[in-house]
């Protein structure tokens, strides 16, 4: 089938700067070999992953070192031939230290190439085994929240999907790695999306892309003609598109119900990175172990998308694309659900999908004072999830944090930023909404 | 006005009045609840502050149970002595033994000492920057220094120091547990006031690693423990930990040969006491 016509969308949201242009041509290159990977336990939603290597052991690539800590939880392979150098404590983006293994690359050797593809193998499996088998691939959701994949593919008992819907909106500024994912990587997407259509049983899938990428809609709409199951619809380019409840909502004219998932509508999100890889490892019946990340922003020399051998530390990579004296700020992900992170030590994970690197200069323009609440209601008319942030900010300035919870449906809010980006007050609302949540969490462990 | 309607309106508004009246005469006598007059004289006696370090839901609470006799007046830490006994002789029961317990600090990484790695902008509370990377400090553990401890205290008893670090004062402190849980770092617990050997440190890195990060952190050597009596400090996840189920073996001998100054002796008048080789250590570090 062909593309649509209509620009789809949700209601709400808000359209930032795009600054796609500094990266958006430049191809994924490969990054060379850190001299020392650092590869977290947990660095997924779920149990944390447990290991097993011991230190000095040497490991191939693509070596399995740490095998999953549960149904909900992945395992992770080794990204290069290497020797264990420990198994410690490191510095994750959320500031915490946590277990991790420790890889000493062995720079020497020639790294070996990944195996050869087995189609056949892999297209005989039954759902059940196929979703076991995208475990041990360690896949998770590449867009950002890295939930484990094999998780949203198994459909439980009583519920159905009937489309699959596949997530190329790439709505966050800055952010190119999924527009070329889907330029360069066409045909494993399209083997991915099929793995995902027989694990889910689903009769069909949607590609949603954003309208600001005509060459990918253009280019995987050609490629969609093989095959009927499969369409591309094009999307309207604003943020948060892809945020998988506005797409839902946008392509399926279906509204995922407070607290609910995408399974409650019978449909299945997945991000064109994630399926694209998948759809490379699996047949492979290869680890996860690098990904596509775009680095770029006004404080980077060589702005650029690059496979990273996963666990590279953010230092290494910048040295690679070159640091800027001017740069202040460092973004895992982007501008809007992005984190600032505290220190460069930290590795690339695989959530992250982006380094976005900021100077002075756009430091200095962003207002720092904050005013009070003037009640205009323009964070109303942005959240996509039809929340009251005004109303959020203000109790969660005075710790009304269960009322927020159970009257304004606190944990309905995703953190897109659309309400903290329209304030003319400049109100860290966003902030606001994160503290009330950690404490509710906090509380609730406590229990 | 026509008189009638004048006294047929006062005569109707005088008889509502009188039945409704012994109604609720009638009322007071069947539903009367019988309330100890102790309990307010009790409460009249407590500090009023509803801090909860009882364990009671607040002052009224309290009072109640005491004239139920399910606690002892002492085990309101917050109580002036004299109104203790005061309590006790009004109900006729002992009075108890008060343990005065305090919130100790496991951080004394101060922006002297402590580096960071990042400049956190923001909501300035701890618990708004520990969740933007954690805040900034070198060392993930270490006290952010925005004083959460200070504004939720309702004893006042928490000032921040000029190295933003947070002191307890042990007199007002009665160990409510305010600040355990407004620390999102988790730094403070609550202790028995003789307990002075104390770690300022929550770091479980070794060697370098930590001290990178803070001048004052524990590195995990271990030398406090072969100072100190058998068994006293253990090693673990390279942090020292004192066993205070043997508190009465404790001694300044301890904290001597400390490198850093991580553990430390608290007295109450002088407050922490560092032992020599740290006192040469941060006297160098300050000169060079």
């Amino acid at each position: 089938m062909g593309t649509a016509t209509l620009k789809k969308t949700f209601s709400h949201g808000i359209h930032p700067p795009e600054h796609k242009a500094a990266t958006v041509e430049s191809a994924i290159t490969p990054l060379p070999f850190p001299p020392g990977l650092v590869i977290p336990l947990s660095q997924h939603t779920g149990a944390p992953a447990r290991p097993i290597v011991e230190p000095k052991q040497e490991v191939a690539r693509g070596d399995k070192i740490a095998e999953a800590g549960g149904f909900v939880s992945v395992p992770m392979h080794a990204p290069a031939k290497s020797t264990v150098a420990k198994i410690g404590l490191a510095l994750t983006p959320s500031g915490a230290m946590t277990p991790a293994i420790f890889l000493k690359v062995d720079l020497e050797s020639e790294q070996e190439p990944p195996p050869e593809a087995d189609s056949a193998a892999s297209n005989a499996l039954t759902p059940e085994e196929l979703v076991a088998a995208v475990q041990e691939t360690g896949m998770v959701g590449l867009g950002g929240a890295a939930f484990p994949t094999h998780v949203k593919m198994l459909v439980p008992k009583g519920k159905r999907v009937d489309t699959v819907v596949v997530n190329g909106c790439e709505c966050e500024p800055y952010l190119t790695t999924d527009h070329r994912v889907m330029l360069e990587a066409s045909e494993d997407l399209f083997t991915g999306v099929r793995i995902a259509l027989r694990a889910t049983q689903a009769g069909c899938a949607i590609i949603g892309i954003e309208t600001n990428k005509p060459d990918a809609i253009k280019a995987l709409a050609k490629a969609a003609e093989s095959d009927s199951r499969i369409r591309v619809a094009p999307v309207k380019t604003k943020y948060p598109q892809g945020a998988e409840k506005m797409l839902i909502k946008a392509l399926l004219k279906r509204e995922v119900p407070s607290g609910g998932l995408p399974i409650d509508v019978n449909a299945a999100v997945f991000n064109v990175a994630t399926l694209a890889q998948l759809g490379r490892l699996l047949p492979r019946k290869q680890g996860l172990i690098e990904r596509v990340v775009t680095v770029t922003g006004p404080g980077v020399e060589r702005p650029g998308n690059y496979l990273v051998p996963l666990g590279t530390p953010v230092q290494f990579l910048l040295d690679h694309a070159g640091m800027k004296d001017t740069a202040r700020q460092v973004i895992l992900g982007g501008p809007m659900m992005g984190v600032a992170i505290a220190s460069l030590e930290i590795p690339v994970t695989k959530g992250v999908s982006g380094i976005l690197v900021l100077t002075d200069k756009e430091l200095a323009q962003r207002p720092t004072k904050v005013y009070p609440c003037i009640r205009c209601g323009q964070c109303i008319q942005a959240c996509p999830m039809f929340l009251n942030p005004s109303r959020l900010g203000l109790l969660s300035r005075k710790e009304q944090y269960a009322v927020m919870e159970e009257r304004y449906h606190l944990n309905d809010c995703f953190e897109c930023g659309c309400c903290a980006y329209v304030c003319p007050s400049n109100i860290p609302l966003v902030q606001y909404m994160r503290i009330a949540k950690a404490v509710n969490r906090e509380r609730k462990t406590a229990k | 006005m026509d008189p009638v309607a004048l006294f047929t309106a006062g005569g109707l508004m005088l008889g509502l009045g009188l039945i409704l009246s012994s109604v609720l005469a009638a009322a007071n006598k069947k539903l009367h609840v019988f309330e100890d007059p102790r309990i307010d004289q009790v409460e009249e006696m407590l500090p009023g502050a509803n801090c909860g370090a009882c364990g009671e839901a607040g002052c009224r609470a309290f009072a109640e149970a005491l004239v139920a006799g399910r606690v002892s007046p002492a085990q309101c830490p917050a109580n002036e002595p004299q109104n203790i006994e005061a309590i006790a002789h009004l109900l006729g029961i002992d009075a108890g033994a008060q343990h005065k317990r305090v919130a100790r600090l496991a951080c004394a990484g101060g922006n002297n000492v402590a580096a960071s790695s990042a400049t956190y902008r923001g909501v300035a509370t701890c618990r708004a920057a520990t969740l933007i990377g954690g805040g900034g400090k070198s060392c993930a553990w270490g006290c952010l220094g925005f004083g959460d401890c200070m504004a939720v205290c309702p004893f006042d008893a928490i000032v921040m120091n000029r190295n933003a670090l947070p002191i307890v004062d042990e007199d007002k402190c009665t160990a409510c547990g305010a600040c355990v849980d407004a620390c999102p770092k988790n730094l403070f617990s609550l202790h028995p006031v003789d307990h002075r050997l104390w770690v300022a440190c929550k770091n479980e890195l070794r060697g370098a690693e930590v001290r990178r990060a803070c001048a004052v952190a524990c590195i995990g050597c271990g030398l406090c423990a072969k100072d100190a009596a058998e068994g006293l400090i253990a090693i673990e996840n390279s942090l020292a930990r004192i066993d205070y189920d043997k508190n009465e073996l404790a001694s300044l001998e301890a904290i001597q040969r400390c490198p850093t100054g991580a553990i430390v002796w608290l007295d109450k008048e002088k407050g922490p006491i560092l032992g020599e080789k740290a006192i040469g250590a941060l006297a160098e570090r300050k000169a060079g």
